[in-house]
């Protein structure tokens, strides 16, 4: 029998984290002579308040619905993929190699083709580690946090001195061709007549993650490959007991998880800058793994995550904006929640499953 | 004899205050009743056997008793004086010690570090070391409880480190002796040792407390017995006045058939031969030195011997999955066949195509994902099967409606598919294993501890049913530790020892005594070579002959 309902599990958890959270960061801003209240209307107004603050809200949650489904798959398998990072800024060179050496006439065909390459660019950074853990047993944590430095490194030497336009000082890939430009959900809106999020930069990828999530879905519980991994990480020798080649599970499992990090790029890279810029990432990679946390690693919790974070980080910025907050608050604010819900999980959840336990026992007595 | 009827009042012990009692001890897991109002009365200087099947509360009553769990409700009484017992040392100054099914050893500490640690005298360690030595001495000499004290734990033989076990607990000045499952790893040469220890501290006036589901060393040992069923205290009885199927009738509730009822074996062709098979693990330590042996269908060929011994890595070998980094030599040839040892065509999908069908050793580990859901389970090893997909996706609801229909034949209780397997009982648990490798019809099926830890109305089941893929033709390979499984249900048997085989006996020739010599490495006829005991193994000496 399960400890909690369901709804306790998947809701009340995560939205317990969330209010401690809320409430520690209150006492922070408090402690600094703000007020709270002040700064959570900022946020909320920010980021919900207007459609401008959506389309920000919404095109950060694009970028963290790509990075959770990484970390969620791999951590079906068992695997920590920290690496969202470091596959998803090689994901953006995909994006940049497609865009600026094929000849695309249209965005309707270029965005498959960048997919193709940023998944391809993600997952190939992904290979390695997969490799080394699943042939040599080095650690993927380990691994994948070592590919992120080299990853950074090489883009920088690729920007610098591949990709950078004869005569620029910005270590940034020239501008992708205008034909390639994928339409923002600002300019589809105007399109059927509506005054929906100007000048914001969420784009067409929304759906293409939202298509993601159910992909995902699909391959983990519904496909032979899905069964395969979640029997691998749950038990080794039962995988080796039914026939499942861990080598292979552990392998297509980070290549996935690579290329759906890769895909990332799609939104910040094609979408957004529409050339390819040092940092491009800026974070969101670390940020998936709290999604997948606290999504509870499924892929409907990966999308409402994804929308928490995209909120905070929109709202975030506002506060600096129009508050003397100062910048480093916000990011103290963020890491309470990533803290809360992820890593202190259990903090919340044991005592609830106690709590319900109790409920049970006297609802029975 | 009606459950419940026989009370510890209706018992003549009555006069002294017994060593220990229980009045009306409850204890529940949440929504799990796992001990409800449980009187017992253990008098002094008896030995008590507590028998009952998985999941019957034993553990729980056991583990209230040292302190792990605080009963809801009930008090314990130690001679006579009502007591709360609130931690395990609350439980050791009242004279209760505990031997653990798992022993609870520092493996790299020696004998005399074991046994006096907790329990120093002062922050130098040469004063205790030298007061344990001597008492340790004197144990030795006056139980047979005989231990290098000098010797690592890791060094030692599994009976040993039990003793090591016992000995902490006596030297921590327990009158009153728990032992849990205690002959569960041992030899029956080893467990008969263990029962002359036993006899000697019962001569000594301590109280013995004997758990175990084996019904022939509560026969052999106990003076009273008491049986639980589903947390309950169905009956108390004076060992002499009952009988081993009447105590069987009680744990279950209902009839019991011990011995398995089949009619002889027709064996046919030859289905599975081994060959001359040898196994060396990555450490370099060869764990299979040359085994031959051949199964024909219509049989059971039973392999006994201590766990340890190379079991686990021929069915490994068998099933297609051997240690990662071990070198194979020698043939497997499955219906004339030769099947791979390595490489691609050496996987357990490939030889479940080739049809054998595996009971693992473990199903918590291996046969069962315990967090999937029991139809999960059924597909499991199965899951490329054409019947449970459709194109590019599994097709669940087909293998629901499989995982049903098996539930529903071989009684699997609950009977809810989407119920997560951790959420059945070890029985229910082995019966999905079961369902799902014998209703795939296998030409082969091989078999690991098909009853560890499974309670004996569903022990019944599965012998029932591995009997029956026998009678339907089938080739199947038991190994098991349990010497009883083995002699009831194998046509044939195999004792091995250290990775070789000690020798084949008949089941209605053999006896316990001479397959627990060839266990113990020593062939009765022709007396083994000396260098065929490796030097891990030196302390498996104790032969039925030895004297204590």
């Amino acid at each position: 029998m399960d400890k909690m309902p369901k709804w306790a599990d998947v809701i009340l958890t995560p939205l317990i984290s969330l209010i401690l959270a809320m409430a520690i960061s209150a006492l922070v801003i408090l402690a600094i002579g703000e007020s709270p209240w002040e700064a959570l209307t900022t946020m909320v107004d920010g980021a919900l308040g207007s459609s401008y603050g959506w389309g920000f809200t919404l095109y950060y949650t694009t970028n963290f619905i790509f990075t959770g489904l990484a970390v969620m798959v791999a951590y079906h398998a068992s695997l920590f993929n920290i690496g969202g990072e470091g596959q998803a800024a090689m994901g953006g060179l995909g994006v940049a190699l497609v865009l600026l050496y094929l000849p695309l006439p249209h965005w309707a065909l270029a965005l498959p083709a960048a997919m193709v390459g940023a998944a391809l660019f993600g997952a190939a950074w992904a290979l390695i580690p997969a490799w080394l853990q699943a042939k040599r047993g080095s650690h993927i944590v380990i691994t994948t946090i070592m590919f992120n430095f080299i990853a950074a490194a090489a883009l920088n030497y690729v920007l610098v001195n591949l990709l950078r336009p004869v005569g620029s000082m910005d270590p940034a890939s020239a501008r992708f061709p205008p034909a390639t430009h994928l339409p923002k959900l600002s300019e589809m809106a105007a399109g059927i007549g509506l005054d929906w999020g100007r000048n914001t930069p969420v784009n067409v990828t929304f759906f293409v993650a939202i298509a993601a999530c159910l992909l995902v879905w699909l391959l983990i519980w519904r496909t032979r490959l899905g069964y395969e991994i979640r029997a691998l990480g749950r038990s080794e020798p039962g995988a080796l007991y039914a026939g499942i080649n861990p080598v292979r599970i552990i392998v297509i499992a980070m290549l996935v998880s690579g290329g759906l990090a890769g895909l990332m790029a799609i939104n910040n890279v094609m979408g957004e800058s529409e050339r390819l810029v040092l940092n491009a990432v800026e974070g969101a990679g670390f940020i998936g793994i709290a999604v997948a946390l606290m999504g509870r690693n499924h892929p409907f919790g990966v999308f409402l995550a994804a929308l928490l974070f995209g909120f905070l980080y929109q709202g975030g910025g506002e506060l600096a904006l129009w508050t003397s907050i100062p910048r480093e608050l916000i990011v103290v604010i963020q890491a309470l929640v990533i803290l809360f819900t992820g890593a202190l999980d259990n903090m919340v959840r044991m005592p609830l499953e106690r709590i319900f336990l109790a409920m049970r026992k006297r609802g029975r007595a | 004899m009606t459950a419940g009827g026989d009370t510890a009042e209706g018992r003549p012990e009555t006069a002294a205050p017994a060593a220990i009692e229980l009045r009306g001890i409850s204890k529940a897991f949440g929504p799990v009743q796992a001990n409800k109002d449980i009187d017992l009365r253990v008098p002094k200087g008896s030995i008590h056997g507590i028998i009952g099947e998985n999941g019957a509360g034993k553990s729980t009553l056991m583990s209230i008793l040292y302190g792990f769990y605080k009963p809801d409700a009930g008090e314990i009484l130690v001679n006579g004086q009502p007591l709360t017992i609130a931690d395990s040392q609350s439980a050791i100054r009242a004279g209760i010690g505990m031997v653990f099914q798992h022993f609870k050893l520092v493996q790299n500490f020696t004998v005399l570090e074991n046994v006096i640690l907790g329990v120093e005298d002062g922050r130098l360690l040469r004063p205790s070391l030298a007061k344990a030595r001597g008492v340790l001495k004197q144990l030795a000499a006056e139980y047979g409880l005989n231990v290098d004290p000098d010797e690592t734990i890791e060094e030692l033989s599994v009976g040993h480190q039990q003793r090591v076990e016992i000995l902490k607990a006596l030297y921590r000045q327990a009158d009153i002796l728990i032992l849990d499952e205690p002959t569960g790893v041992l030899t029956p040469a080893e467990a008969d040792h263990l029962f002359r220890i036993l006899r000697g501290l019962k001569a000594e006036g301590k109280t013995i407390i004997l758990i175990t589901h084996k019904l022939r060393e509560i026969m052999e040992i106990t003076d009273n017995v008491s049986v639980m069923r589903r947390g309950e205290m169905v009956a108390s009885v004076r060992t002499a006045e009952t009988s081993a199927e009447q105590l069987a009738e009680l744990m279950v509730g209902r009839k019991v058939l011990l011995n398995v009822a089949k009619a002889p074996a027709r064996p046919g062709a030859p289905v599975l031969e081994v060959r001359e098979l040898k196994m060396v693990d990555d450490e370099g330590v060869e764990r299979l030195r040359g085994i031959g042996f051949d199964i024909r269908a219509g049989e059971i060929l039973g392999i006994a011997g201590v766990s340890g011994n190379g079991q686990t890595q021929l069915l490994e070998i068998l099933g297609g999955y051997p240690e990662k980094g071990s070198t194979l030599s020698g043939a497997i040839r499955l219906n004339g066949r030769d099947l791979p040892l390595s490489g691609g065509g050496c996987n357990a999908a490939e030889r479940r195509r080739q049809g054998i069908g595996h009971i693992p050793e473990d199903r918590q580990v291996e046969g069962l994902i315990m967090d999937f859901t029991a139809w999960e389970n059924v597909a499991f090893g199965y899951h490329h099967a054409p019947e449970y997909n459709r194109g590019w996706l599994m097709d669940n609801a087909a293998i629901r409606d499989d995982a049903e229909g098996k539930m529903e034949r071989f009684d699997v209780r609950p009977r809810d598919a989407a119920l997560a397997a951790r959420n059945f009982s070890g029985g229910n648990q082995q019966k999905i294993v079961v369902a799902r490798e014998i209703e795939r019809n296998p030409d082969l099926l091989l078999i690991g501890q098909p009853t560890r830890g499974v309670d004996i109305g569903a022990i019944e089941f599965i012998h029932k049913r591995i009997v029956e893929l026998r009678d339907a033709g089938k080739a199947v390979l038991l190994v098991s530790v349990e010497l009883d499984e083995i002699m009831s249900l194998a046509d044939r048997i195999l004792v091995m020892f250290d990775g070789r085989i000690m020798g084949e006996r008949l089941p209605h020739q053999a006896t316990t005594g001479d397959l627990g010599c060839l266990m113990a490495g020593v062939d009765p006829a022709t007396t083994a070579p000396e260098d065929a005991i490796p030097p891990a193994h030196k302390h498996v000496e104790e032969l039925p002959g030895e004297s204590a």
